[in-house]
Order: C-alpha cells, then sequence, then structure tokens
C-alpha cells in the first residue's frame, strides 16, 4: 500500500502508517488525514507539533495519560475535558489516529 | 512471529500437495477439532459447527480450518492491530490473521466487547435483537459473558465495525472496555433475586458506570482498573480475586436469627446435622449451643456465610448493612497474583449521597494511582511498591485494626478459654 503526495509514492503499512518515517512533510500529513477524513486545523497541526516534539526528545509516542495531562496543561482543562478535545480533533482516537497524521510508529499494546 | 509465519508458508505448500478433497459439506474436514467433541461435555466445536452449517458464512469455516490447523502445527496464528469506533478508544478486541494466504477467508476475525446489565438482568427481546443485529453484520458467534464480563460478539471485519456498532447502539447497547482505562464492571444478582445482598449493588454498578464511562472508552490509566459489586460475602462475581476494587456487601451488628426457623431446620435435619455441618464449621468459633438454643457471639463472627448459607431461612445478614471496599485483587503481572486486602471496612450505601460520597471515595484514589503509578502497574502493586501507609496517607484514610486481613491468626491476638 502506498499514498500519493506531489506525485510521490509513499509507503505505508496496511493501517496506513508511513513505512518511513523520514518520509513525512506536512503535505504528507495533509494527505493521511485526508485519507481518514479529517480536516486540518490550527488545533490539529498543534497536537501533530507536540507529538513529533515529543517523539524526537524521547524516541517513542507519548503515553495516551501523558498526552492527555499535557494537553491539560496547555489548554487549561481538566483530564476529562482534554480526554474529550482529543478525541474531537482525532475521532478514532489519539494513539492511532494523531500518530498516523505526525508520522509515528504504530502504537504497539492493546490499546 | 516471523518464524510463524515462515514455517505456516512451509506448511502451506505441504499441505497443497496432498491436495484438498472437494466435499459436499460447508465445512472442511476438521478431524483434530472434531476429538474435542468427544466425551460428555459440551463442546465449543459442536456449536461453532451448527452456527456455521445454518449461517453459510464462510468466515467462520475459515476459522475453522485456521484452529484446526493451530492444532496440527501447536501454534496460534491471530495478531492484533488497530480497530476502534469514532469517538471511541477501547472496546474493540482486532485479530488478525498472520496466514491469511492460507486461509483468506479467516483474514479478519474482531471481536466486540459489549457491556453486560448489572447482574445479567437481560429481557428476551433485547438479546434476540443483539443476535440479529450481529449475524446481520459479524459472524453470529457469542461468548455469553467473557472473563472481562462483557459480551464478546468474536467475528467481524473491520468495514463493518463502525455500522454494526451504530445500530447496536441505537438498540441501547455500548462497548465494554480495554486497555489502560476503567474496564466493564460486573455483579452478581444482587437484591433483584438474592435475599443475602446487602446492598444495592445493580444501582451502584449503574451509577459507577455513568460516572465512569469516559475514561471506559477513553482510556489514559497506567493500566486497566477493574470494578466487581457483589452483594455479600459470598462474593459471587470473585472479586477478591479478580477486581482491583471489590465492593462486598457487609453487616455491622449481630446475624437475624429466627427462632421458629432453627426450630423447623433442627427438627427436619436433627441436632446432628447442626453440630457437624454448622456449628464446627464456623471458622472462628462464633456459633455455640446453650440449652439446646443457637448462640452466635458476634464479635467472634468473620462473616464467612457458612452458617447463613446453611441455614437460609433461619439465619440471614444483620440489619445495619453497607459495603466494604477490597483493593489490589489482579493475576500475575509485575508481581504474582494478589488477592485484594481491605481498605474500606465499612460504609453505609443507602441514599444517593452514600453513593456520590462511594464515588468521590473512588476518585481520590484513581487520582493518586494515577500520579504515583508506574507504567502498566495495576492499582494493587503501585500500593505494593511504595506501602500500604503511604497509599493511606495518598487518599487520606487512617489506619483501621479492621484492615488486617486475618484478625484471628494474629499471635498478639489473646483469646479467652
Amino acid at each position: 500500500m502506498g499514498i500519493q503526495v506531489n506525485g510521490v509514492t509513499y509507503e505505508t503499512d496496511e493501517n496506513g502508517y508511513l513505512e518511513n518515517l523520514g518520509d513525512w512533510t506536512e503535505d504528507v500529513a495533509k494527505k493521511l488525514a485526508e485519507e481518514d477524513e479529517i480536516e486540518m486545523t490550527e488545533e490539529h497541526w498543534s497536537l501533530i507539533r507536540f507529538l513529533r516534539g515529543y517523539y524526537e526528545e524521547y524516541q517513542i509516542a507519548p503515553a495516551v495519560k501523558v498526552l492527555t495531562k499535557a494537553i491539560a496543561n496547555e489548554n487549561n482543562m481538566d483530564k476529562k475535558e482534554a480526554s474529550e478535545f482529543l478525541y474531537r480533533l482525532f475521532p478514532k482516537g489519539p494513539a492511532l489516529q494523531a500518530c498516523k497524521v505526525a508520522g509515528l510508529p504504530k502504537p504497539t499494546g492493546c490499546v | 512471529m516471523d518464524g510463524a509465519e515462515s514455517a505456516a508458508s512451509k506448511e502451506v505448500q505441504k499441505s497443497d500437495e496432498a491436495g484438498m478433497e472437494k466435499n459436499e459439506n460447508f465445512l472442511n474436514p476438521t478431524p483434530m477439532l472434531d476429538e474435542l467433541e468427544k466425551g460428555p461435555w459440551p463442546s465449543f466445536i459442536s456449536g461453532f459447527k451448527e452456527l456455521a452449517e445454518r449461517t453459510k458464512k464462510p468466515m467462520l469455516r475459515g476459522v475453522m480450518d485456521q484452529l484446526e490447523y493451530s492444532y496440527n502445527t501447536k501454534m496460534g496464528y491471530w495478531k492484533g492491530g488497530l480497530v476502534t469506533v469514532n469517538g471511541y478508544g477501547a472496546g474493540i478486541i482486532t485479530r488478525y490473521s498472520l496466514i491469511k494466504d492460507k486461509f483468506p477467508e479467516a483474514s479478519e476475525f474482531h471481536t466486540m466487547r459489549i457491556q453486560p446489565a448489572p447482574g445479567l438482568h437481560y429481557n428476551t427481546a433485547m438479546l434476540r435483537e443483539l443476535c440479529d443485529i450481529w449475524e446481520k453484520y459479524g459472524s453470529g458467534l457469542i461468548a455469553l459473558h467473557g472473563q472481562t464480563g462483557d459480551i464478546m460478539l468474536q467475528g467481524i471485519e473491520q468495514d463493518k465495525v463502525q455500522e454494526c456498532f451504530d445500530e447496536l447502539n441505537q438498540a441501547g447497547w455500548d462497548l465494554g472496555g480495554a486497555g489502560a482505562g476503567m474496564r466493564t464492571a460486573v455483579s452478581c444478582i444482587g437484591p433483584g433475586r438474592c435475599e443475602n445482598a446487602c446492598y444495592d449493588n445493580l444501582k451502584l454498578h449503574q451509577s459507577v458506570l455513568k460516572h465512569f464511562v469516559g475514561v471506559l472508552h477513553r482510556p489514559e490509566w497506567n493500566y486497566k482498573l477493574k470494578f466487581k459489586f457483589s452483594g455479600c460475602p459470598n462474593d459471587c462475581t470473585n472479586s477478591i480475586m479478580r477486581s482491583d476494587l471489590a465492593v462486598i456487601g457487609t453487616w455491622k451488628d449481630a446475624i437475624e436469627v429466627d427462632g421458629d426457623e432453627v426450630k423447623a431446620w433442627i427438627d427436619q435435619k436433627g441436632i446432628d446435622a447442626l453440630v457437624n455441618n454448622v456449628i464446627n464449621h464456623c471458622p472462628t468459633k462464633a456459633i455455640s449451643l446453650k440449652n439446646g438454643e443457637m448462640v452466635i457471639e458476634t464479635r467472634d463472627c468473620v462473616r464467612c456465610m457458612h452458617c447463613l448459607n446453611a441455614m437460609p431461612k433461619a439465619l440471614s445478614p444483620g440489619k445495619e448493612r453497607g459495603i466494604s471496599l477490597l483493593m489490589g485483587g489482579k493475576n500475575t503481572l509485575k508481581v504474582g497474583v494478589n488477592m485484594g486486602s481491605l481498605i474500606i471496612p465499612y460504609m453505609k450505601m443507602e441514599s444517593d449521597e452514600d453513593i456520590e460520597a462511594f464515588i468521590e471515595k473512588i476518585e481520590e484514589i484513581i487520582e493518586w494511582w494515577d500520579d504515583s503509578g508506574l507504567d502498566h502497574e495495576r492499582i494493587g502493586e503501585t500500593i505494593e511498591r511504595v506501602g500500604l501507609k503511604q497509599f493511606l496517607e495518598g487518599i487520606g484514610l487512617e489506619a483501621d485494626i479492621n484492615m488486617v486481613s486475618r484478625p484471628r491468626d494474629n499471635p498478639y491476638f489473646k483469646a479467652k478459654y
């Protein structure tokens, strides 16, 4: 499987995650979001930037717990609001969908 | 996994050479699985075959073939993945076949966890509707109920999951818990059908469920957290062993004794039965005979339920009823199997305010665990790691003599003889 952006084909796995993390660009992210019927807003981009920053620093995607707390702190929300906010942006869940659009590796585990 | 795949592809060639015989039946021959139908016990294979022959769903045939193959190679061929419905981060258990080239019909076989009603009180109309919807979108195979307490709808393809969920949801059903969040709760039949229930566990179950529905669908904790609600110390939900938060009905005052019924019991079964089967079996020797009358020393009673179970008409739980909360029960993980330890010895559970106070306490406990627990650590393990004292300070509870798990085995306890 793969996606086409500006005439270049990028390899993706069966769930639509980028095979090569180095392939990620903002245009690729837009295309990945489009595949999942997500319209990217500034709020989406801000989350994507956070995920990529975290990954760069720790070489692992943040646990949902960490992500929820960070979003809650940043936006002055309680954790419940932060969780609902995340699922509003990415209805299939921050772990699944946001990581996909951010070009992070597929989360493992049973979440 | 790679090893399994390459072993599988070698096997594929072998069996292709042998050639599959065409037969009249819908299902392919499965001699290994057929062995499981022998003997006096019910067999899931018989049920599986019946369902497959009736519905003619290729998915069921594929899974039978793959399972037969698994029994031959002594390997499992399912892998997890990521499937969910909109707005939910949990509830679908993903199963992709590792050897879909060999068994294309079994390439996807995902499970939907559906929450049961408290105490498993359904009406048949709802169950029929559930079955109809499930047969329309999925395999028709249902495990009622799985270890998690959920109704397990087993066998659906990813493309049909959202549509199936929407229809189930319209009919009043909701997905159960999975992942690192609140899990589906379980309760015994409770006051609905049992005279021993010391509180309305069905109502508490429902209230707790409504309160925690967000974290049930969108997991965000260290690890899973399970509630079980047992109406009395018989603990029919096995909550002490199988839940992080075991809520068990209890009473503070004396066991209620109906003298006439005690006499009727003795008339029917004899005084020998009373001595041999009731008095002698009391673990704390709290029961004695005085002038032919049965006397229970309340101070010594540990609410083991034996005498109440033996003499259900004559004895019943006391009047001052409520709940005990035990915490930390779980199966092997970072450390071995744990049983729950008593954290809140007694709490009243009658009014809506009682329920609110209970939920507030649980919120405090979870907050502490969320801050102090490590990733993938059950709450019982966190308590064990930091110590019970730290935990009690963290959630603002006073240490209580009743928190010791087996008071009469305490060597410092001096009984009067």
